[in-house]
């Protein structure tokens, strides 16, 4: 059952009643919200199945996807645009602002091409998603959906998934791609780094383990926003107030972990 | 068929429900009405485990939907249609589709079938040129009607209206009341209303209820109803300027 009741508590005796109780909460939504995230990944083959789910697929597809493009292009290019001046101005203190192509290359590979793509789409994807599907708890569309015994998860939250898992990879790499022509950029009007040369440099650290790396951050970035705007959706109370904060801690809580899972997925495939 | 036992329903530190039992027979329309605030919704969820007792048990024939969950439960739905408040329509997708789409998701009727119960349903609450329509392109009455429509659309055995009637002119408000009288008596559907309407209530229904402080403080057929002594009912039924007489036509 998505469909969950008020949660309400006469109030707490002391305070640590009150942070004990915080923390049983806190841990039954990590827990609700990691066996949605996983039954929606169970569900991903289901979507092939019915041409309504297909057409669903393809729409979550054009949202995650198509609709994210243009600020995805202004922010990877600016984004590599910025690495490459920071890094330039500082190499070229040492005549050696010829590696700014590599820098710029590491950097968004292994790390700002999936954070910002993560970011953005956290930002625009999961908040439209907390806000549509908090909408529809609050009309009771979600209750209507679960009393005609469809499932919400397979109905709504898988094919925003399969969208996010699909999109997320494919748009940290075309950040990648226009992070380095905008630090090229960069480079060739700022810096005086011929384009051949800083493409060479690029490429010469551009390895498939690194571009792995990335895709893999990108992916769980991509079902982590998910999982966090849908859960925060179903779980929308107190209606159009309740929408608002639910769209807000959407944001917040995805780019946390964003942050902390950024960390810990570099620390687990770069030995120190 | 529905039956209630002992249930106690506690929301915000008070009990909405108060070790409320009734039961309602197979093919009854059954009308819960109250004040606002009395539980009359919160006992509808219970009937389809939107909500859970506090304690006590809630059966539908011979399956306690209070303890239900998984495949056991979504069959005990199946036998339900609801209608919400709202209407709860899908905003993204077309009104006919909204009404059809319980049958696609679980059915396995042909598309033609699809669409001829799609549109009789509309034919039935008066939406025959309004399934192309999206639910934010028709007024709210309208979305209620469409509502009721996929609500009744996979000929449930109970349908539950929440306020059905509410926020809906008096003539098309008779004409939900007819239409739940019309499925009742054609097609055997037990029906169980919310409502604040007692002048439709009088109208349609087997027996009504009247919820207060959490239990039923009157449980009878219209006539007794109006002739109630129940300060309660009493009071409710003066409010609607209906006296002891009833309705003509009752």
């Amino acid at each position: 059952m998505i469909t969950r009741e008020p949660t309400y508590s006469d109030a707490a005796g002391n305070a640590w009643v009150g942070v004990w109780r915080a923390a049983v909460l806190e841990l039954g939504s990590i827990g609700r919200a990691g066996s949605m995230t996983a039954q929606s990944l169970v569900m991903l083959p289901l979507l092939l199945a019915t041409r309504r789910s297909r057409r669903e697929l393809a729409r979550q597809l054009y949202i995650t996807g198509i609709k994210s493009l243009a600020l995805i292009t202004i922010v990877g290019m600016f984004t590599g645009m910025i690495l490459g001046l920071q890094v330039g101005l500082e190499l070229r203190r040492y005549n050696q602002e010829l590696y700014i192509g590599s820098a710029v290359m590491v950097s968004l590979l292994r790390e700002m091409g999936p954070f910002m793509t993560g970011i953005i789409l956290a930002a625009c994807v999961g908040s439209s998603m907390a806000a549509q599907i908090g909408t529809m708890t609050v009309n009771d569309e979600i209750a209507a959906l679960e009393i005609m015994s469809i499932s919400p998860v397979r109905f709504l939250m898988a094919p925003r998934m399969a969208a996010m898992v699909l999109m997320t990879p494919i748009l940290s790499f075309y950040t990648c791609v226009l992070g380095v022509i905008g630090g090229g950029i960069v480079g060739l009007t700022q810096l005086n780094v011929p384009w051949a040369q800083y493409i060479n440099m690029a490429m010469d650290v551009a390895h498939l383990r690194d571009l792995y790396v990335g895709l893999f951050k990108a992916l769980v970035f991509g079902i982590v926003v998910t999982s966090v705007s849908c859960y925060e959706g179903f779980t929308t109370t107190q209606g159009a107030v309740g929408v608002g904060q639910a769209t807000r801690r959407s944001v917040i809580v995805s780019i946390l972990l964003i942050l902390v899972l950024g960390y810990i997925i570099t620390r687990l495939f770069y030995d120190l | 068929m529905i039956r209630f036992k002992q249930v106690t329903k506690r929301l915000g530190g008070r009990n909405v429900l108060d070790d409320l039992s009734f039961e309602i027979k197979k093919g009854e329309i059954f009308i819960i009405v109250g004040p606002s605030g009395t539980g009359k919704s919160v006992t509808l969820k219970h009937m389809v485990r939107l909500l859970t007792p506090t304690s006590g048990s809630v059966w539908i024939d011979d399956t306690e939907i209070s303890a239900a969950n998984g495949g056991e439960l979504d069959r005990v739905r199946e036998r339900f249609g609801y209608l919400f408040q709202g209407g709860a329509l899908l905003g993204w997708i077309s009104v006919a589709d909204n009404i059809a789409l319980p049958l696609r998701e679980k059915t396995k009727v042909s598309e033609e079938e699809i669409a001829q119960r799609v549109a009789d349903a509309l034919r039935m609450v008066g939406l025959e040129n309004d399934g192309d329509k999206f639910p934010s392109e028709i007024s709210g009455g309208m979305q209620k009607r469409a509502g009721l429509a996929r609500a009744i659309v996979r000929r449930p055995e109970i349908v539950l209206y929440d306020e059905p009637t509410s926020g809906l002119d008096p003539v098309t408000a008779r004409t939900i009341d007819r239409l739940i009288k019309r499925l009742n008596e054609e097609l055997g559907i037990t029906s169980v209303v919310v409502t604040h309407d007692l002048q439709g209530a009088l109208l349609s229904a087997d027996r009504i209820a009247m919820l207060n402080g959490g239990r039923f403080v009157e449980v009878s057929e219209p006539k007794t109803f109006v002739a109630s002594d129940q300060p309660e009912v009493r009071g409710f039924l003066d409010a609607q300027f209906i006296s002891k007489k009833g309705l003509a036509g009752m």
